[in-house]
């Protein structure tokens, strides 16, 4: 951050004229801010941290656990080939893992091409709509539209038009994914406060310059919060898209341990979804603090 | 007579069915300092903005010298609220203006370095500005406006959020820096102290609509100085001003 020696002189030499009025206060330090920056080595977490980190994970461990005792519970009673038990769909996903492992990489690229394909036409859609109101009137009943269609209903359409293979998944993925990302972008970009885009005009900025240093960090708390229900949305979409017409993945994997009767397998694939669903989110949220650094600070 | 830097005639301007400000007039020539006082909600801020270029009046024009005013970034200018970036640190923050210009961050960091141990910042470059106070938010504020390189500078309420020592400090830099550079100032203020200090007249608005209610030429010597503030002179301008605001 530091500039380097020989710089210009500055405009204003000011620093003697003020040099006896005591307004330069002594230098606060405060910790945290700087230090941050010394690239010093981080301190283990202190005992209070770590206890407030396990009083903040307890609460959704109990809630899960309470889950799983439930299903047991229910589970309990039942034939396996109605509702199995969480021990029986482990053991079902530890044995049939020669299978589950490749169908995990098929569904992982379909959702994150899909994602990437959304991202691209999205991002580009959003700033259009932001910078041009009229564009945005025109289009939003349509983006809306789009999030309304059934991806049941339209992935065998897709599977129709574009064959078994990737395409028509990554194409039901985009599709799930789009809508959040494009629409939550617009918002933050096009509902920059009228007080900062004054104080850049007054700036001198140009265009281009406004776009860059103040509509697109601005809106950054909004892209993630689309970006958060998007990835929700993509793991679930791709397997859809391979239920109705797919050759491999976990969509596949569940549609054949139904006809197998597995039920436990299905179970298992839903499992795995739900896990990778969760991982993804969990990207994304870490993804988001990496992006606004700022956010920890208050 | 010096030439006029900035010229406000005959302005108005409407918000819906809300008369902001009315058949305002006013000049400002080179090198002068004016501030502008009147009641809270009375068109003060929406005055500055017309003047700063960012709000097109409905009635009357804007001369800058002597040219209607068709765009904003003529002029420096410091808003009411601080408006700082979160995202950047209070260096970024600061070299906002000269970046913008095509200044390299790098050189216009080393400048800003410089003023930072006057307005109270120093050590807190590399905070984020919600780590900051309101006093050194609205600080940081005045030296982005300052940093822009303007000789001719609205401020909106400059030293609102400060506490009274800071305040009477960074009166005396604008005061000090004016003289040193022949700044030409139009100060928003709430503080008739202030404004006699820092002004050479004192344009009294009304109540909503804002429109001129009292001109008072403050007859103080220049440059202004601490000593200034104990002086019996000071505390009659000040009763004038406060004479014009109806509370004597
Ligand atoms: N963009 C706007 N839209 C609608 N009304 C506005 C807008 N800006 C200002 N106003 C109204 O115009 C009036 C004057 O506002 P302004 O901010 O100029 O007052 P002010 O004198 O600066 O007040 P203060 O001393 O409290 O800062 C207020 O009644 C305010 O509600
Ligand atoms: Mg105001």
């Amino acid at each position: 951050m530091s500039g380097p020696p020989g710089t210009p002189h500055p405009p204003f030499g000011v620093a003697f004229v003020f040099s006896g009025t005591g307004l330069g206060q002594a230098p606060l330090r405060m910790p945290g801010a700087n230090d941050r920056c010394t690239g010093a080595i981080a301190m283990p977490p202190s005992p209070s941290a770590r206890r407030a980190a396990v009083s903040a994970a307890l609460p959704p461990v109990i809630a899960v656990l309470a889950l799983v005792a439930l299903w047991s519970l229910l589970a309990a009673g039942q034939p396996p080939i109605v509702l199995p038990g969480p021990v029986r769909v482990l053991q079902a996903a530890i044995a049939s893992w020669s299978s589950l492992r490749p169908a995990i990489a098929v569904t992982l690229l379909e959702t994150a091409l899909g994602l990437a394909l959304a991202l691209a036409l999205a991002v580009p859609l959003a700033m259009a709509l932001a910078g041009l109101p009229p564009l945005r009137r025109a289009l939003q009943p349509l983006l809306v539209a789009s999030q309304t269609v059934q991806v049941l209903a339209v992935a065998p359409l897709l599977v129709m038009w574009f064959g078994f293979g990737l395409t028509p998944k990554v194409l039901v993925v985009a599709l799930a994914c789009f809508f959040p990302l494009a629409i939550s972008l617009a918002d933050g970009l096009a509902g920059v406060d009228r007080a900062y885009l004054d104080l850049f005009a007054s700036l001198g900025a140009r265009p281009p310059q406004t776009w860059r240093l103040l509509r697109l960090p601005a809106a950054l708390p909004a892209f993630f919060s689309g970006l958060k229900i998007a990835v929700t949305y993509g793991i679930v979409s791709a397997t859809i898209g391979e239920w109705v017409g797919g050759s491999q993945g976990l969509g596949l994997y569940m549609l054949r341990s139904r006809n197998a009767l597995r039920i436990d397998q299905v179970f298992a694939g839903m499992l795995v979804t739900t896990l990778l669903s969760m991982a993804l989110y969990g990207a994304a949220v870490a993804a988001e603090r990496r992006a606004m650094p700022w956010r920890r600070a208050s | 007579m010096t030439p006029s830097r900035l010229r406000l005639e005959g302005v108005g301007k409407s918000f819906g069915d809300l008369t902001a400000v009315q058949d305002l007039s006013l000049e400002l020539a080179v090198g002068e300092s004016l501030a502008l006082l009147g009641p809270s909600g009375c068109g003060k801020s929406t005055v500055l903005a017309i003047a700063a270029g960012l709000l097109a009046p409905d009635a009357g024009r804007v001369l800058l010298d002597g040219e209607p005013l068709t765009a904003a970034g003529k002029l420096g200018f410091m808003p009411q609220r601080d408006l700082l970036l979160p995202w950047r640190r209070l260096i970024d923050n600061l070299i906002l203006g000269p970046e913008l210009q095509g200044v390299p961050p790098a050189a216009a960091r080393e400048q800003a370095r410089e003023l930072l141990p006057l307005f109270g910042l120093a050590g807190f470059e590399d905070a984020w500005p919600a780590q900051l106070s309101g006093g050194m938010r609205q600080r940081a504020a005045l030296l982005r406006t300052v940093l822009a390189g303007h000789d001719t500078l609205l401020l909106d309420e400059p030293f609102g959020a400060l506490d009274a020592l800071t305040r009477l400090g960074l009166q005396d830099w604008l005061a000090a820096m004016r003289e040193r550079f022949g700044w030409t100032l139009l100060t928003v203020t709430h503080s008739p102290e202030e404004a006699v200090y820092l002004a050479d007249r004192v344009l009294v608005l009304s109540p909503r609509p804002a429109r001129p209610a009292a001109r008072i030429d403050i007859d103080l010597p220049r440059p202004r100085v601490p000593a200034l503030r104990a002086d019996p002179a000071f505390g009659q301008q000040v009763g004038r001003v406060l004479t014009a605001l109806g509370l004597t």
